[in-house]
């Protein structure tokens, strides 16, 4: 990206496009100039425009972790014309990328700390990023447990990885779909995200938790979060408004006097708190 | 700098334009067109536009035009290049700009420039000068006085050119750039012996406190009936967005065909439905009164919040040219009177 024009993207090769759930995919992103590819740079929680040429811009979450360089990584659902657009690409095909932009995960500031990653559905792809940082940096931190829901057993992304998740002693998984959402050989929870956490029980002690999902997953999940002890402060999220320039311009995806672009995508339950509801 | 003061001959701004147009900038000025008066692109005086109070769009598509390429594609099998803009722009002079539009200049900077850098609003706004022109009639749209600006107000102007009773203009020279142009002709501007321009200005008196009304805002943000009672009337068109000297919010779309195409920024509107609607479907401002509370709280709380400007030159071409005869000053005096 040269400095004359914050709105060019930097040219990527789709190296690789995996089928996640019905309607989602996740692409590996190759920077076609190698030079751009070793100076650019990211952070948990960061977000950037993926373009189609000819269809627009959409804007989501860099998927991959900054602790694995070369490459980003995104997940997406088709929903709009430019996602189905992007769906449509093949791997070798060329798309555009602009970013990172936005606020990041303090992951760094949490050091000793145990970390509790809930998500559902699409929404784990943000959380992912974090996740694998984490896991990088495995001895920073105590405990870390994820608990992902989807409404069926389809739905459930990086199903690959939650297999490797699972395998894995130093993080605790649990995964559960809707009630009726289940296949006869499903062997995690059935039920909403906010039951399972409630059973789950997790402790809130030096504990930060990070929260990813649908509204009404978010809305019910918070409570329980409240009644097992974590504080405002230490229960992150990320809002999704809708943004065009992702350079605090545009002007769309204000909440109050915030940008979602600039002072977000990441906010503490205490931020949220502070903010009219206009998200 | 010192601001300069000189007198420029009525009779001399042919020369001025023949001689700024030599110099090879582009000379920018109102000019009719039909019932309209738009900034065109003129090379003398006489196409320029007499006696009007405002102009129907301000000179903002001089700096932020209302479509503007970013930079163009070609598809080459399954490659794709990119073929970036050039950002030469060509000289411009604005001349005749009202004192509420020259201010609206700097409001626009704040947007493209308080953060990433928009080298395309930069670059033309570094090339342009202006020369603006103070107001000697005002409407009961007007307020500018209410929003920190004035009929003589030079913020924003390079050289800012007031009407005197001879018919001449007292010119004052105000920034560097202004000295510039000046330098180019010299010899038209005379000593101002002791003009004063107030007496020759429109009167305009302060409707509100606009300190109070920002201070007061956010306390208003939960009130719905007042924003509902003054959206009733809103048919959510746009079009007092598109006439606003100070609206920046705009869209990023493609045009393409098969064999490339081009990535656009057009300007938006926050009061159309479309402009915060997930793809989901979720709209986080789903009712008019909800984007009609976005209009007034950005121009008048959150810009001054984060970008220390008020999003409002009080010009008065969102109310002149509303459908459904909505009045900002009204609306604006009727929120610093609400509890």
């Amino acid at each position: 990206m040269t400095e004359a024009n914050i709105y060019k993207p930097y040219l990527m090769r789709i190296e690789k496009a995996i089928d996640e759930a019905p309607g989602i995919k996740t692409f590996r992103l190759l920077f076609v100039n190698e030079e751009e590819g070793k100076n650019f740079s990211f952070k948990a929680g960061q977000f950037g425009e993926y373009s189609v040429f000819g269809q627009g811009e959409c804007t989501f979450c860099i998927a991959s972790s900054p602790t694995r360089k070369g490459y980003i990584e995104c997940t997406f659902r088709q929903a709009g014309r430019v996602t189905q657009a992007l769906a449509n690409q093949e791997e070798g095909e060329i798309i555009g990328f602009r970013g990172p932009y936005g606020n990041i995960f303090p992951i760094e500031s949490w050091e000793k700390k145990s970390l509790l990653f809930i998500a559902g559905g699409i929404a784990l792809p943000p959380l992912r990023c974090v996740i694998w940082n984490a896991l990088d940096w495995r001895d920073r931190f105590k405990d870390i447990t994820v608990i992902y829901g989807a409404r069926t057993v389809a739905d459930l992304v990086y199903k690959y990885e939650l297999e490797e998740w699972s395998k894995r002693e130093d993080l605790k998984l649990i995964t559960t779909v809707d009630p009726g959402g289940e296949t006869p050989d499903w062997k995690g929870e059935i039920g909403f995200v906010p039951t399972v956490l409630e059973k789950a029980s997790p402790s809130s002690e030096n504990t930060i938790a990070l929260v990813c999902g649908p509204p009404i997953m978010i809305k019910l999940t918070l409570p329980v979060l409240a009644k097992l002890g974590f504080k405002p402060e230490d229960t992150f999220t990320t809002l999704e408004n809708r943004m065009k320039c992702g350079l605090g311009k545009c002007g769309r995806c204000n909440v109050g006097k915030f940008y979602v672009c600039k002072d977000g995508p990441v906010f503490t339950l205490a931020q949220l708190n502070t903010l009219p509801a206009e998200y | 700098m010192q601001i300069e003061k000189k007198i420029l001959k009525k009779g001399s701004l042919g020369k001025l334009f023949e001689k700024i147009s030599a110099s090879g900038r582009r000379i920018l000025a109102p000019a009719q067109d039909g019932e309209n008066i738009f900034f065109k692109e003129v090379s003398s005086p006489e196409q320029v536009a007499r006696d009007y109070i405002q102009t129907t769009l301000s000179a903002k598509s001089a700096v932020f035009p209302a479509c503007e390429k970013l930079f163009g594609y070609k598809f080459e099998g399954s490659q794709v290049k990119i073929e970036d803009r050039d950002l030469n722009f060509k000289p411009t002079v604005i001349f005749g700009l009202r004192p509420c539009d020259a201010r609206s200049f700097s409001v626009m900077n704040q947007v493209f420039t308080w953060d990433y850098q928009d080298e395309f609003f930069k670059k033309r706004l570094e090339n342009t000068a202006i020369i603006g022109l103070s107001c000697s009639k005002a409407d009961q749209y007007c307020f500018c006085a209410s929003v920190g600006g004035g009929p003589g107000d030079s913020q924003g102007s390079d050289i800012l050119l007031t009407q005197i009773g001879s018919g001449d203009y007292l010119a004052e020279v105000i920034t560097e750039k202004g000295k510039e142009l000046v330098s180019i002709v010299p010899e038209l501007f005379e000593p101002a012996e002791g003009e004063d321009k107030e007496k020759y200005l429109a009167s305009m008196p302060k409707q509100f406190e606009l300190k109070e009304l920002s201070e007061k805002l956010p306390g208003l943000f939960n009130n719905p009936e007042l924003w509902i009672e003054q959206s009733l009337r809103c048919l959510g068109c746009g079009a007092c967005a598109f006439v606003c000297p100070a609206c920046v919010c705009f869209d990023i779309q493609d045009e393409a065909k098969k064999e490339g195409g081009i990535r656009l920024r057009c300007w938006d509107s926050c009061g159309f439905s479309l402009f915060t609607l997930h793809t989901s479907g979720h709209n986080p401002r789903e009712a008019q009164s909800q984007r009609w509370r976005q209009r007034v709280m950005h121009k008048f709380s959150y810009f001054n919040d984060r970008l220390g400007v008020i999003g409002c030159v009080g010009c008065g071409r969102c109310s002149r040219i509303c459908p459904a005869d909505m009045n900002l000053l009204e609306h604006l005096k009727a929120i610093a009177e609400a509890k």
